[in-house]
């Protein structure tokens, strides 16, 4: 018993460790995206009058860049595009990597053959790769990379909804439910989607993390948000020459896209709890 | 003979995928009603040049004629000429590809042997601080964006230590100048499919030593390195050979990031230039290389689970 208890408050602790971290950062990035802006103490385009790639100081935190903005406003309205984009991407591809996954799943026949067959075929692009395809086709307006990240990533979430909707839909409470006569919709909405909630959540949050590297990526390619805008990718980008300087603007932006993806990755880690040393 | 059939069903399945996806690429960049001829002339040419040069590039056919056509042409090794400079696209690419191909394999002879290291000896320590420490450096590198761990490499090594230089370039004299060229883009892409790599490995090992025949040769008193190099590995060669090609195509993705960053003359660094310059028939050639190259390892990385499986070697 007092056995049983420890092992449980010490797996709580454990759990509370790694992921303790992960949530206070992620509050404050939530908070960086919705307040970014009005938290900011200069414009986004406006000069600070410190010269160009000024180190840190009390005036400018994060120093100043290329053009001798505020590297702090930069990355504080940059905020809003790094994390706002990557959020809708991930929002729709979820929702229609579910609703296929869920349709393949009951339906099955050649319905399921041919989602999953043109899945197949998408998840074997190479995601940045695809994306240079569609912006070299398409360009680079906000909607088309929203869409375009979001088509990159339903395959992913497809698959993943399929084999949890495959599993849930096996039990027997599913099919007590379809010897009651339910109709499929039904079933579907109260007896299998509340049974996927929590692996959908670490599934969404792992596929914001791709959505982001894969946005940032771009935008650091110069093929993403263009000027005068600007994500974090963009910024670093666009920061580039001050390497020679060791300028914090060319670090500071990649460090923020690298702290809210490890928070992210983290915090999934911890609630998943695979590969837990002490659990097992 | 169930074996065969599998891995045949698995190499015909992939050629048809690989025809989806040129025909995705293809559609992708012929979309656009502004075609290569608008890009060629400029807005303000003639009707009649237009016409002229759109029967010379093909462009007056049918679709699925030239869908047809350029697919041949890709397959017997001529995939077009370059709009902007008016080069045979395959003369373009050879030179680049092989720079890539360097870079990839260098990388994946740094990586490969280390992951499996890490992954193994964690597998050996599960627990422990090593384990633990490691499991958590893995995490966070896996999502750590490759241009973060560039640019750090840049400013610590190449800036301030002077150690090796910034940018990497394929032909080198010495190996000095090897080291100097490819330290860092081979190390920043090492490090995230390291991370990964290992993860998958160690998953691998632990997923055989919750066997029972494990546990019989625990109780029987044998050590836990021997345990698991011994009794484990041979069971988990299959998934971990798996986890080594799946991460291996993941390469291609950071390779775009590094060539840029490092200026590195390879093909993906001429792919984000084609997509600059809306040089289609160039962007649809690398984009075709780099997702057969994918392809091609997802393939391997099949039959890898396949070939391990001893119930389907005795069928």
């Amino acid at each position: 018993m007092s056995d049983a208890s420890t092992i449980a408050t010490a797996r709580r602790r454990h759990y509370s460790a790694l992921t303790q971290g992960g949530i206070a950062l992620l509050l404050v990035w939530t908070a960086l995206a919705a307040f970014g802006p009005y938290l900011a103490p200069h414009g986004p385009g406006e000069a600070a009058g410190a010269g160009v790639f000024a180190p840190m100081s009390a005036a400018h935190p994060l120093g100043t860049d290329y053009l001798g903005r505020d590297m702090l406003s930069r990355v504080l309205h940059g905020a809003r595009y790094t994390i706002g984009v990557a959020m809708a991407a991930t929002v729709l591809a979820c929702i229609c990597g579910v609703a296929l996954g869920i349709f393949s799943a009951v339906r099955r026949g050649w319905t399921d053959s041919v989602i999953g067959r043109a899945a197949d075929a998408l998840i074997s692009i190479p995601h940045l790769m695809f994306a240079l395809v569609v912006v070299a086709a398409f360009g680079t307006s906000l909607p088309v990379l929203v869409l375009m990240a979001a088509i990159t990533y339903v395959p992913g979430a497809f698959r993943f909804a399929r084999a949890l909707a495959l599993d849930v839909n096996a039990m027997d409470f599913v099919e007590v439910a379809r010897a009651r006569g339910e109709r499929t919709a039904y079933i579907v909405w109260a007896e299998i989607l509340p049974n996927m909630v929590v692996p959908l959540l670490t599934d969404f949050g792992l596929r914001f993390v791709f959505v982001v590297l894969l946005l940032s990526g771009l935008s650091f390619l110069g093929l993403g948000i263009q000027p005068p805008n600007a994500d974090w990718g963009a910024l670093v980008r666009e920061n580039i020459s001050g390497i020679y300087e060791a300028a914090p603007a060319v670090l500071m932006p990649a460090l923020a896209i690298a702290m809210l993806t490890i928070s992210i990755t983290l915090l999934i880690d911890g609630f998943s709890g695979r590969d837990r040393p002490m659990v097992r | 003979m169930l074996m065969l059939g599998m891995i045949l069903r698995r190499v015909c399945g992939g050629v048809l995928t690989l025809l989806i996806v040129s025909l995705v690429v293809f559609i992708g960049t012929n979309v656009l009603p502004g075609d290569a001829t608008e890009a060629i002339l400029g807005q303000s040419a003639s009707p009649e040049a237009v016409a002229g040069l759109r029967h010379a590039l093909g462009l007056d056919l049918p679709a699925h004629a030239r869908y047809l056509h350029w697919l041949f042409g890709l397959v017997s090794g001529d995939p077009g000429v370059s709009l902007v400079n008016r080069l045979p696209v395959a003369q373009l690419i050879g030179p680049r590809l092989a720079n890539s191909l360097l870079l990839t394999a260098l990388t994946a002879a740094l990586a490969v042997p280390l992951a499996l290291l890490i992954g193994i000896t964690t597998a050996i320590w599960r627990g422990s601080l090593y384990d633990r420490v490691a499991n958590l450096a893995a995490v966070s590198l896996v999502a750590v964006p490759e241009f973060l761990l560039a640019t750090v490499g840049v400013i610590l090594f190449a800036v301030q230590l002077h150690w090796v230089s910034a940018m990497a370039k394929p032909s080198v004299g010495s190996l000095g100048e090897a080291l100097q060229s490819f330290t860092l883009p081979v190390l920043t892409l090492s490090f995230a499919i390291t991370a990964q790599m290992a993860r998958m490995t160690r998953a691998a090992l632990l997923g055989v030593l919750d066997s029972s025949y494990i546990e019989m040769a625990r109780l029987k008193g044998v050590r836990p390195a021997r345990l698991v190099l011994r009794h484990a590995l041979r069971n988990a060669a299959g998934p971990i050979a798996n986890a080594v090609a799946l991460n291996l195509s993941s390469l291609l993705g950071g390779v775009i990031i590094v060539e840029v960053i490092f200026s590195y003359p390879g093909l993906a660094k001429l792919a984000v230039d084609a997509v600059e310059t809306r040089d289609m028939p160039l962007v649809q050639a690398c984009a075709m290389i780099f997702c057969t190259t994918f392809m091609l390892l997802v393939l391997a990385a099949d039959i890898c689970s396949i070939l391990s499986n001893p119930r389907l070697r005795t069928g």
